[in-house]
């Protein structure tokens, strides 16, 4: 006989679980006593939240399975934002929470909250075991779950009778698992295929619109050949940038609500719409009456249920992107000839680069550009949610997938510097770095106590506006300037750095933006970096909410 | 708009209803009626949810609830030819001496059945499509209906089908 935690724990192994992020409490007393001799490292954040972030940033940097342990209760409550951002975004993660005892159930314990009722609407799926001989199995459905077909957040409720209870000892299980409720379809069908490729062909102006999914299959190298191979310009989502090198010729850059002209304009006048696992996101399309109105459009996903939500498809696959790419390599007979509309593409790029004012303020576009040159694509960049993110996403030139750890979906501000430190624990041969605002990192800044304890060398560049940016910025454009509580008085982020023991240094002047990133970049552990910007500076282009994407501001005109 | 009468075979366990149920209501689809219970297998059961809406809305509710891991089979039946049924049970009044005949005789009429006799009331049980019991309660009306309720729609295919063999 072994206990539940034990049973628990030899499951996770078998999972291949190296990292645990979480917060012990008393209902998680079993599993954490055996956690303490396992080989699994447990990395103790300051707030459940953070666990659950970390455990996303974890799986969105390296494609595996994160997981996230917290207690009944409260600590359960503390992950559901960290959930329902996996979710929107389709991260793999597992959370395991503790519950009071079976029989404490529904009688409004101490520290007791209905987790699995709370996260049905923002997990995958979510599992309450009440009996310790279903452990094993759960566990494995549950990461099976989580990373499999669509990926996303698998909840575990463990009440603690469970994880203290008896199990018969034994092998835990292997081999195939199946669900007759859930059976993804993975290759595209083959019809709708070469219905795609025929349009393909045909068409003068297509266009490639990539999103998350195509990070997720872990196709890039597909999609790449793809487009080179038919000669298809590529715009992609937040999501998905870092799908194809971002200094690529065929490269858009970033399409939608603060996407580049070239990228909008492209949407706005091509005949054959690609989307590969993309969903139509209202950021991305604007008004959608007016997204690629003259369009064509076909439709890669393998969530059935997004092909067709948003917008009217002409060719829909349902299938995993990679198989749907290979097939796409394998049955492409021959190209479209796209010569006019590549060149056409070519000189809106020359004609509309994104610009910001360049005199000798300290403007966070360059602060951005400058980290771009120093890590050249070989990092990860995380960020935190508002004008940072998308600065972030605008001028940071992505090469590589699962280098970008954003949350597009939910918009989570505090979510980056969390996800940085999982991302840390995912790769750690790369240097992480959070790109945050001075809003945002407020929202979990006491996991420097995490960076600290475990020197974990996360670097945070703040964007310090000393506003709620991208509100205030809306403020300025629709609500005639009336700032409305979107000014945050000046904190010595160095000061709190330095008191949990973490480097830092404030940064005034443009000239010195060069020599403290490459101090923070050279520096053994975490360091935090208070960019003291232009206060006022606007994130361009933009479309106003409910503009057509090809109706931006703030941006070149003839 | 039309109503569509949705099929959906699930795991039969714990908390099942209740992610099918939330899941229509956070996605905004309305449920006109719902009926649950068991069915041939016995670790399946079979809902039966009638929604409203045009063909794209009905896709969504299809799709977004195959999605749920513990649905095995969403199958649309108001597609295909099906027997669809209700019932109800309809407490009138009926004051000995005055209408009770022909209450008895309109039972006779729609086939329902007496299932109580009361002192000054008649429960009456009704099956058969939303329509007959619609026009049932309509007559039943001008006598004084005390309580009426009713179960959710049931439906099954015409035939040798059934939605689990089908596509």
């Amino acid at each position: 006989m072994k206990t539940g935690a034990r049973t628990l724990i030899d499951a996770l192994q078998r999972e291949g679980v190296d990292t645990i992020f979480g917060y012990p409490g008393g209902s998680v007393l079993p599993i954490y006593d055996e956690l303490y001799d396992s080989s699994i490292r447990h990395i103790l954040v300051r707030h459940e939240q953070a666990a659950a972030h970390a455990a996303d940033g974890y799986a969105r940097a390296s494609g595996r399975v994160g997981v996230c342990l917290a207690t009944s209760g409260p600590g359960a409550c503390n992950l559901v934002t960290g959930i329902a951002t996996a979710y929107m975004d389709s991260a793999p993660i597992v959370a395991l929470t503790g519950q009071v005892p079976t029989g404490m159930l529904g009688n409004d314990a101490f520290q007791e909250s209905d987790i699995t009722g709370i996260t049905m609407p923002v997990t995958k799926h979510n599992y309450l075991v009440k009996d310790a001989g279903d452990l094993d199995r759960v566990i494995r459905e549950a990461f099976y779950i989580a990373r499999t077909g669509r990926p996303g957040p698998v909840l575990v409720d463990l009440p603690k009778d469970v994880t203290n209870g008896q199990v018969k000892a034994g092998g835990t299980a292997q081999g195939k698992i199946s669900l007759r409720g859930y059976q993804p379809t993975y290759e595209g069908h083959v019809r709708q295929i070469d219905k795609a490729l025929d349009l393909i062909v045909d068409a003068e102006r297509p266009l490639i619109y990539a999103g998350g999914g195509v990070i997720h299959s872990g196709s890039s190298a597909e999609l790449l050949k793809f487009a080179e191979t038919a000669a298809i310009p590529v715009t992609t989502t937040l999501m998905g940038l870092g799908a194809i090198p971002g200094d690529h010729p065929l490269s858009l850059g970033m399409l939608g609500m603060h996407g580049t002209q070239t990228a909008n304009y492209a949407v706005t006048e091509c005949d054959l719409l690609i989307a590969i696992g993309a969903r139509f996101d209202d950021r991305v399309t604007g008004k959608i009456e007016t997204f690629a109105p003259s369009a064509a459009v076909i439709h890669i996903d393998i969530d059935p249920a997004e092909i067709g939500k948003n917008k009217v498809v002409d060719v829909p696959i349902v299938g995993d992107v990679k198989a749907v790419l290979q097939a796409f390599l394998q049955r492409m007979q021959k190209r479209g000839d796209t010569a006019s509309w590549t060149a056409r593409i070519s000189t809106w790029k020359a004609q509309y680069p994104l610009r910001y004012r360049e005199d000798d303020h300290l403007r966070p576009q360059y602060v951005i550009e400058v980290l771009s040159r120093l890590l050249d694509g070989e990092g990860v960049i995380a960020s935190e949610v508002g004008q940072n993110q998308m600065w972030a996403a605008l001028y940071y030139c992505f090469k590589k997938p699962r280098t970008w750890i954003t949350s597009g979906g939910l918009g989570t501000m505090g979510y980056g510097f969390p996800a940085a430190i999982g991302a840390h624990f995912a790769r750690p041969d790369l240097p992480v770095v959070d790109i945050a605002g001075d809003g945002s990192i407020q929202m979990n800044i006491q996991e420097l106590g995490t960076v600290a304890h475990y020197k974990i060398p996360v670097k945070v560049v703040i964007l310090n506006n000393m506003y709620l940016g991208m509100v205030r910025q809306w403020q300025e454009l629709f609500y005639d300037r009336r700032y409305a509580y979107t000014e945050l008085p000046p904190v010595d982020f160095v000061g709190i750095a330095n008191a949990y023991g973490v480097e830092g240094i404030r940064v005034e002047e443009k000239g010195d933006v060069l020599e403290a990133l490459e101090t923070a970049l050279a520096a053994d552990g975490p360091y935090v970096l208070d960019f003291r910007i232009e206060r006022e500076e606007n994130v361009f282009p933009m479309v106003p909410a409910g503009a057509a994407i090809n109706e931006m501001i703030g941006v070149h005109h003839e | 708009m039309k109503p569509h009468t949705i099929s959906v075979i699930v795991e039969n366990r714990a908390g099942v209803l209740s992610r099918v149920a939330g899941m229509f209501s956070r996605r905004g689809f309305n449920i006109e009626s719902l009926a649950v219970g068991t069915c041939e297998e016995p670790d399946m059961s079979r809902i039966t949810i009638v929604v409203n809406g045009d063909d794209s809305v009905v896709e969504q509710v299809m799709k977004q609830t195959n999605k749920l891991i513990d649905v095995i089979k969403v199958s649309d039946l108001s597609e295909r030819e099906s027997v669809e049924r209700e019932l109800a049970l309809i407490k009138v009044a009926a004051e000995p001496g005055t209408s009770r005949a022909e209450i008895l005789q309109i039972a006779d009429i729609f086939r329902a059945q007496v299932v109580d006799v009361g002192s000054k009331t008649l429960v009456l049980q009704v099956a058969g499509d939303t329509e007959k019991i619609e026009a049932l309660e309509k007559l039943l009306r001008q006598y004084g209906i005390k309580e009426l309720v009713r179960t959710g729609k049931i439906a099954i295919l015409r035939g040798t089908k059934t939605v689990k063999s089908s596509k």
